[in-house]
């Protein structure tokens, strides 16, 4: 195929740039900031003031633009609000909430990214993140309300059971998969509905887990408090150990994927499945196992909903997690310190949320711009050619350095 | 029609794969365009065929100059193309795969498969072909594809036939009939461009030869010239197209193969019966045209494929219903045919490809985890060794030629304890240095005392390697013979007839 | 790649057919049999087959519900039987005779579940075609993409779009047919962002359509939210089109009234499935479009223009499934609300593979997950002692056996999800 010699590196520095910018990184921050201008127009054209300045914007065209520019800024003001630092507070715990609910709500986020980057890189499409969480959570909750344990085990075994039912349900997908080729994309969809099905059942029936005294909608009771997650900076905030669980999570993906063997021929059977198969690798069998490890990591995100909760649980306890961990994990480059990053952002949007919906922002917006910035994420050459990037660079000077930091051993 | 390229220059990238070329072919003339893999041959022919855009020069039909921007202008003007993959729809008929792209309509844009048909019939006719129209391409044999790929060529009035590698399919005879019906569509006056890497079949058929290498044109030749001529233009320098072979020392049987059946995925026995011993110390080739099961074997062998009768015993050890893992275990080494698709993970660096078979304990793995630093210690040891041409062994495999990347996958094989090496086309599109290297090396396996398959539909490659041939013909080995037997005997065993 | 086939004269070897489907068959057989036949409600169940305003009415149909549940077991028993027979000669069970069985167990449920009540089986026809309606112009959508090659995982937000749109614009310019127009042109804008993203961009096509859905959901969430909500009354009250019967077809007893008193997008269905059938297996462009979906390069090498092929099969697909997006508002129920279609895009992409990529298949298929669809509502109402979290799950348990059970035998286009690459 290819017999020519690499034509050399003229100037060292240029081409270091050049790779930095045509590099996953740079299109990955780009991406995010296309994702805010949109948001900023979807922002725009959803203010009384703007659209009523609007009307008559060749007459006056100052107050649209002012009007356009208020928004804006109060929207991302909002966000910024309460999701970072609330420079508006009086007391400086309360200026600091925002910062712990994003961690809070980044830590299921980053747990289940995690899941679905590892399915991704195995070539698999586990869409079904809300499935397992909801299948994890209900056996949590049972043993969290209807089994009765010391503290600490509880909480242990809690966590156990929602990782490891979180782990089987998304396995039941590998199974299937191996077994028969159905399209793991539906299958897991549809597995979602059933999840839901099952547990807004099971939160219905008082025998099983609806809540002590409940009425009529499926409710269930609070985790016992020697099963809650503890908090992790005393009462003043709500942030639990939910999001060490996340950290931990991250540090064991990336061990996983570039340390261990086991990772070595997940990535083997995502690239190239016949390979795999020609040196031995079981391939049916790996689709099943990464798919109860991905479940596993989502089983994480489960074990924060159930256990984290201080109150009665209803059946939407996924949220959209589930759809928010595909996002995670694309923006992430479903690498570990992607997912982590791309994890903080989503939960800083909802974070972020109850502050804008106080100005008369709905907080879909975030779901807009979060759609957005995966679309931009998905198109390199889309990204590239918006800004002008150089294409892929032949040169591997950044990519070695980085390797021969991260894979030991690595170098030359 | 007479056909002119004028200093086409193609390039990828930083590489040239054509580099000013120029050629000419006469009307009625069968011109030869010889080089070996990887030389450019393809690629020059996509781009007359208009997929590929030349960056510089010019294409002429009868001094007129051409402006191809696809295929469609390029079949217009009066160029077939008979592909060396064959651009067939399988789960079409023949009928329609021929008129695929000018098909005859009725009202409303339905299709008329009628005049279709009549189409391949008239066709098949005035040649002989003997092609069912509405057969479907799948069911066909190589050979009787090859000719519906031709068929598809004429039907569109083709005055300048591009054949690119069309024997690589065929058998001895078949070539020989392939080569008649060449000169006969010559003499009327078809120019054709008949691409290979065969010295034998250029001798016999051309009537004048462009040699290229490297991207660029290194002279031309005539039919006349010698072997070795033809070969020292290809490669650019002294080849010998020998190896140096000593007799083997044959120890115990160390594979034997009895009775075994495999059933293929179209429910017949691609593998019928087969028996044959391989001792230590010896090479066994297995010679056949592609397609008669010799695939289907070498995955039997090594656990890719279900065994439905028969027994497969390495020494002892009967491996017959083993997985793949346990073949490799067993001291199995296996360079299979398609490297791309099973040989190597293109998006691993060197390195992580030395260990895709030997992930579970060391050298290369601590436990649970990587053995970086022994990994690292083997690739580069394995790539001096086998003189892998990487800037390092952090280079993607996609990235290396051919040649480098099959040496990867021989490196791998054979730096590891073997008890059997199955080789499955060996040289199948690399370059000849490192054709050469990887014989080298077989036969180096084989004087170490271990036991060697060979599968090649290449007779020269056989004929140098093997010290006992076995053919395969639609799944039964027709005959096991010694490696001194003629050509004529192999060609006429290849098509089926007994010893 | 090679497409080097293996000769077809090796001598050939007796098939074994599978005895998964026998044995399933007499597994769902006995359950009929025991559940619904032996240990069945002996209350009596009225086979409505006709409706108060129907012109030609027949008399109810009384039998007990054991009674039914006791003869068709043993009829599927039969059946069961039979295929064990075909299986041991070798001969696969044939999908009518499948079709057959699985409409028999339907029959039993629908008995058993009626008991002591009467089956609007007008009604349950009826309103089983409007629900497969959606269904079956998602799948020819997908059908129309997937043919070339391009896999579309989208049809979730190209149903979304199209029912957004048809009830926002239907209301705003009071114009229902402009709102259908608007819901045909979003779907097919939407359409072609998958068929740039796939074609030109080269992305994995399954994550562009899975972001693809996410954004339609995001940006259809927000609308509504922050729009339709507050000022519901000028921005989603479209109503429906209305319902139109055939003179003379919508006489016939039983599926007259079913399928040939509807709107006018059901309508535009039963035209639409057949052309595509004709345009994809009879026309010209039909084999061209079906050669790209097989073998890319082959087709280029013809002359035929693969990109230009894909993106408007996909974008044309996209109108399609516009259509069947404003089918779930104005075509049925009027007003959009959130995430209105529910899943349904999913649904449509099983329906797809379970027809085989074939329009006549795919609109069967659709047809049985509409029926399944209105199962969970009609079951809710006679509440039958089922909880309504499992009936709920129904149509999503359908999907899940169909596509686990057939997906093995089925065939995709070739190139099926394969990014074309020219030099």
């Amino acid at each position: 195929m290819n017999n020519a010699a690499e034509t050399p590196v003229v100037n060292r520095g240029n081409a270091v740039l050049k790779e930095i910018l045509s590099g996953g990184a740079t299109r990955a921050l780009l991406s995010v900031l296309l994702g805010f201008v949109v948001g900023a127009i979807f922002m725009v054209f959803s203010n009384e003031a703007f659209l009523t300045a609007a009307q008559y914007f060749t007459a006056r065209p100052t107050d649209s633009l002012a009007a356009a520019w208020t928004a804006i800024a109060d929207g991302y003001s909002a966000l910024f609000r309460g999701s970072i630092y609330n420079y508006a507070a009086d007391d400086i715990v309360v200026a600091f909430r925002p910062l712990t609910e994003t961690l809070r709500f980044a830590g299921p986020l980053i747990a289940s990214g995690l899941g679905i980057a590892l399915a991704f890189r195995v070539g698999l499409f586990n869409i079904g993140a809300s499935g397992q969480l909801l299948f994890g959570a209900l056996w949590a909750t049972w043993i969290s309300t209807r089994v009765s344990l010391p503290w600490g085990v509880h909480l242990i075994v809690a966590a156990l059971v929602a990782i490891l039912a979180s782990a089987a349900y998304a396995a039941v997908v590998g199974f299937l998969k191996a077994r028969t080729g159905a399209h793991e994309v539906i299958v897991t969809i549809m597995m979602n509905y059933i999840a839901a099905g099952i547990l807004t059942y099971f939160f219905r029936t008082p025998e099983l887990l609806r809540e002590v005294d409940g009425g009529g909608t499926p409710k269930s009771d609070a985790p016992a408090e020697t099963a809650q997650l503890p908090y992790l900076l005393g009462d003043q905030y709500t942030l639990h150990w939910g999001f060490i669980l996340a950290i931990v999570g991250v540090f064991a993906y990336w061990w996983i994927m570039e340390r261990s063997t086991m990772g070595y021929r997940f990535r083997m059977v995502g690239h190239n499945a016949d390979a795999a198969r020609t040196a031995g690798i079981n391939v049916e069998r790996t689709f099943m196992i990464a798919m109860a490890v991905s479940g596993a990591f989502v089983g994480l995100a489960a074990v924060n909903q159930a256990l984290g909760a201080r109150a009665g649980m209803t059946p939407d306890i996924d949220g959209t997690i589930g759809f928010d961990a595909i996002t995670v994990a694309l923006l992430g480059s479903s690498t570990a310190p992607g997912v982590l990053l791309a994890g903080l952002l989503f939960g800083a949007f909802k974070a972020g949320a109850p502050a804008m919906q106080v100005i008369g922002l709905s907080p879909e917006i975030t779901g807009v711009v979060q759609g957005f910035i995966v679309l931009f994420i998905a198109a390199p050459p889309l990204v590239r050619a918006i800004f002008r990037l150089p294409p892929p660079q032949k040169s591997t000077v950044v990519a070695d350095w980085w390797r021969s930091l991260v894979t030991k051993g690595g170098r030359k | 029609m007479k056909l002119e390229l004028r200093g086409i220059t193609k390039r990828f990238g930083a590489l040239v794969a054509n580099d000013h070329i120029d050629l000419v072919v006469k009307s009625g003339e069968i011109h030869s365009l010889l080089g070996e893999n990887g030389a450019g041959k393809s690629t020059l022919m996509n781009v007359l065929y208009g997929l590929y855009s030349a960056d510089e020069g010019e294409i002429l039909l009868d001094d007129v100059v051409q402006n191809f921007k696809g295929p469609g202008d390029a079949m217009a003007a009066g160029i077939g193309m008979v592909h060396q993959h064959f651009m067939l729809i399988p789960v079409f008929t023949v009928a329609e795969n021929v008129v695929l792209g000018h098909e005859p309509t009725g009202a409303l844009d339905t299709l008329d498969l009628e005049a279709a048909r009549k189409l391949v019939r008239e066709i098949s006719d005035r040649f002989g072909f003997d092609i069912d129209p509405d057969a479907l391409v799948e069911d066909l044999p190589v050979g009787a594809q090859q000719r519906v790929e031709i068929i598809k060529a004429l039907a569109r009035d083709a005055k300048v036939l591009v054949l690119d590698e069309p024997t690589a399919v065929l058998t001895p005879q078949e070539t020989d009939e392939l080569m008649a019906i060449m000169k006969g569509l010559a003499k009327a006056g078809t120019s054709i461009v008949f691409i290979t890497h065969k010295l034998r079949e250029v001798q016999e058929v051309a009537d004048r030869i462009t040699v290229i290498r490297l991207g660029a044109v290194v002279g031309d030749a005539k039919p006349t010239d010698s072997a070795s001529t033809l070969a020292t233009m290809m490669v650019g320098r002294a080849v010998d197209l020998d190896v140096k072979k000593h007799s083997p020392k044959k120890g115990d049987a160390g594979l034997t193969v009895t009775n075994l059946t495999v059933v293929g995925d179209r429910h017949n026995k691609v593998v019928d019966d087969v028996s044959f011993t391989v001792h230590a110390g010896e090479v066994l080739a297995i010679a056949g045209v592609q397609g008669n099961g010799q695939t289907e074997l070498a995955e039997a062998l090594v656990g890719l494929r279900e065994v439905t009768g028969g027994q497969i015993i390495l020494g002892k050890l009967d491996i017959t219903d083993s997985t793949v893992r346990e073949v490799i275990d067993a001291g199995v080494g296996y360079i299979p045919e398609d490297r791309s698709k099973d040989g190597l993970v293109g998006d691993f660096t060197i390195a992580e490809n030395f260990m895709v078979n030997r992930s579970y304990g060391p050298p290369f793995a601590k436990g649970l985890s990587i053995d970086f630093a022994n990994r690292a210690r083997i690739a580069e040891d394995l790539i001096t060794e086998y003189d892998v041409r990487t800037p390092s062994q952090t280079t993607l495999a996609k990235q290396l030629s051919g040649g480098n990347q099959q040496k990867v996958v021989v490196a791998r094989e054979l730096s590891r304890d073997l008890n059997l090496l199955i080789a499955s086309q060996p040289t199948r599109g690399v370059d000849v240095g490192s054709i050469e290297f990887i014989h080298e090396r077989i036969i180096a396996t084989r004087d170490a005392g271990k036991p060697v398959v060979i599968i090649s539909t290449e007779l020269d490659e056989v004929s140098a390697l093997a010290d006992r041939i076995a053919v395969m013909y639609r799944g039964k080995i027709v005959g096991i013979v010694d490696a001194t037997t003629s050509r004529e005997t192999l060609g006429r065993m290849m098509a089926g007839a007994t010893v | 790649m090679s497409t080097v086939v293996t000769p077809g004269l090796f001598s050939q070897v007796e098939v074994k057919v599978s005895k998964k489907t026998p044995y399933l068959m007499g597994v769902f057989a006995l359950v009929v049999l025991g559940a619904f036949g032996i240990f069945g409600k002996t209350e009596t169940v009225a086979f409505q087959w006709s409706k108060e305003d129907d012109v030609i009415k027949l008399p109810d149909f009384l039998v007990a519900s054991n009674l039914v549940g006791i003869v068709l077991g043993v009829a599927l028993v039969a059946i069961a039987a039979v295929s064990f027979v075909l299986a041991l000669r070798g001969t696969k069970t044939p999908l009518w005779l499948t079709l057959v069985f699985g409409l028999s167990a339907v029959i039993a449920l629908l008995a058993w579940l009626a008991a002591g009540n009467s089956l609007p089986f007008a009604f349950i026809l009826g309103n089983a075609v409007v629900l497969a309606v959606p269904l079956a112009l998602g799948a020819m959508g997908g059908i129309m993409s997937e043919r070339v090659g391009v896999v579309n995982i989208a049809i979730e937000g190209q149903l979304l779009t199209g029912a957004f749109l048809a009830a926002v614009v239907g209301t705003l310019t009071h114009n229902l047919y402009l709102g259908l127009v608007a819901a045909m042109i979003g779907a097919a804008l939407l359409s072609m962002v998958l068929a740039a993203f796939a074609i030109v961009y080269l992305v994995d096509q399954i994550i562009v359509g899975v972001v693809l859905n996410v954004l339609v959901l995001g940006i259809t969430n927000f609308i509504y939210a922050q729009w339709l909500t507050q000022d519901g009354l000028n921005t989603n009250f479209p109503g429906t089109f209305p319902i139109m019967p055939i003179p003379g077809l919508s006489a016939i007893p039983i599926i007259g009234p079913a399928l040939f008193e509807s709107r006018i997008t059901t309508y535009l269905a039963y035209i639409i499935i057949p052309v595509l059938w004709f345009i994809l297996f009879k026309t010209r462009r039909g084999l061209r479009a079906r050669a790209v979906g097989e073998h890319p390069l082959a087709a280029d090498t013809v002359g035929i223009n693969v990109a230009r092929t894909r993106f408007w099969w996909v974008t044309i697909g996209g109108l399609v499934a516009g259509l069947g997006g404003a089918a779930l508002t104005i075509g049925a129920v009027g007003a959009f609300g959130r995430n209105m279609s529910g899943g349904q895009g999913f649904i449509a992409l099983a329906v797809v593979i379970l027809g085989r990529w074939h329009p006549f298949s795919a609109s069967a298929a659709a047809l049985l997950f509409g029926f399944s669809i209105v199962l969970r509502i009609w079951a809710n109402q006679v509440n039958p002692g089922i909880p309504t979290d499992f009936i709920t799950m129904v149509p999503y348990v359908v999907t899940l056996i169909a596509v686990v059970g057939f997906v093995g035998r089925v065939r995709a286009p070739a190139a099926d999800g394969q990014p074309y690459i020219k030099g």
